[in-house]
């Protein structure tokens, strides 16, 4: 017999929401696992947004021209930003700033894992705009379509400002593709150490994967790991093969029934390892983290005190 | 504030799910209860509305017409920061 008790009016109303396709708002019932959910899932896209931006960080003194300066430069702000759209969007479900930023330093959030890699050469730089951005956007076209209103319209703000991070790290990768042997080696280097930390972004395999089954029924996420990770191999393989640069995967192959990128097996021991905290760079970023927030303490404290004083100055100004 | 003259208040509609709030205009009411009811009565009279902000006006801090300018001026040579400043073939969908 079905349990009629268990089916509250107010889960009847956003069951037919989330069915009609339509988006969940803040002040909205919800249950609270699909809050709880929501929170998890959009604190650790903020922390990526934020953690990501040391790995290219390192390059910003070293980039080989003022042109490639500024441009990195832009991106790394516009990662800051993408930052504060997610956290300003996670707030809408009632948890805070302080909360949020505080699991991140204490190492109980997570963030992408691809962050923890470090970013040896230039190429590198090139690499992670043409790869970990490429495959961010086809995960963020995708969760444009989720159902929880501020995420969607996070992630619609957050692809148009992406296109240019992968274009400008794909010029920079065809630019050394063409060059002297030794750049385009070092363009093929970067390749190499990227390409498997990349189709790990997506996560582990549908089969794999139970918080991901509870995500797509509550259409917070529209499309598998495994759709993803395939839709961003057969988009690449296209993009590698101009640059004349070999994708390290000896099991790479069209395959004409599927109308898909056949790929090699995914080593997840190391993506386990490597969220577990031991990957080459998991202690560094973290470190710079907590780093900028003490150093940056004191100004947020002078800011506040001064705001203070204003008010209480206006405020004897009025009597 | 003069005796017997309503607060200003501006208002903000969602026009259906998944949409932002909009500025759609002002009133003047006594309080935020009868500013919602009036925004309902104003700006929603055709269901062109889900959801309605009211925020008092005098609360809004707004960036001056004349600095504008100079304010946004920061961003205006950064042609970088547009996709079309790159060239990478089209038909590779970079
Ligand atoms: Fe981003
Ligand atoms: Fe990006």
């Amino acid at each position: 017999m079905v349990d009629v008790m268990s089916f509250t009016d107010e889960q009847c109303q956003f069951d037919a929401i989330i069915e009609a396709e339509e988006k969940i708002e803040p002040r909205d019932w919800m249950p609270e696992k699909y809050r709880l959910n929501l929170v998890r899932q959009m604190s650790q896209h903020a922390h990526s947004e934020v953690v990501g931006q040391l790995p290219e960080g390192n390059w910003i003194g070293r980039a080989p021209t003022l042109r490639r300066k500024a441009i990195l430069l832009a991106k790394v702000q516009d990662e800051a930003g993408h930052g504060l759209y997610l956290y300003s969007a996670a707030e809408t479900l009632g948890v805070s700033r302080e909360e949020m930023m505080n699991d991140l330093l204490i190492g109980k959030a997570k963030y992408a894992s691809i962050f923890n890699y470090p970013t040896l050469t230039w190429a590198d730089v090139g690499a992670i705009g043409w790869l970990v951005d490429g495959a961010a956007i086809v995960n963020q076209i995708s969760l444009c379509r989720t159902s929880y209103g501020p995420y969607a319209r996070a992630m619609v703000k957050i692809c148009k400002e992406e296109s240019f991070h992968m274009r400008q790290g794909y010029e920079i990768m065809q630019v050394l593709a063409e060059g002297a042997a030794a750049q385009k080696a070092m363009a093929q280097d970067a390749l190499n150490r990227w390409w498997w930390p990349t189709l790990m972004m997506f996560g582990p395999h549908d089969s794999e994967s139970a918080n991901s089954q509870q995500s797509m029924k509550w259409k917070i996420k529209r499309q598998s790991n495994d759709e993803l990770r395939q839709k961003f191999v057969d988009q690449t393989v296209k993009q590698a093969d101009h640059l004349g640069l070999a994708i390290p995967d000896q099991d790479l192959k069209w395959n004409e029934e599927r109308g898909h990128y056949d790929f090699g097996p995914i080593d997840w021991e190391e993506f386990a390892r490597v969220v577990k905290g031991g990957g080459l760079c998991n202690d560094a970023r973290l470190e710079a983290r907590r780093k900028a927030n003490n150093e940056g303490q004191w100004v947020k404290d002078a800011l506040m005190a001064y705001a203070e004083k204003h008010s209480r100055s206006d405020v004897d100004q009025v009597a | 504030m003069l005796k017997g003259h309503f607060p200003l208040w501006e208002v903000f509609v969602r026009g259906r799910r998944g949409l932002d709030h909009k500025h759609i205009g002002s009133l003047h009411a006594s309080d935020a209860d009868q500013a919602m009811k009036s925004a309902r009565d104003t700006y929603t009279r055709r269901q062109e509305g889900v959801s309605i902000w009211v925020v008092r006006a005098e609360d809004i801090h707004a960036s001056q017409f004349e600095n504008d300018a100079s304010f946004f001026d920061p961003a205006e040579d950064k042609v970088y920061r547009h996709p079309t400043f790159y060239e990478v073939p089209e038909e590779l969908k970079l």
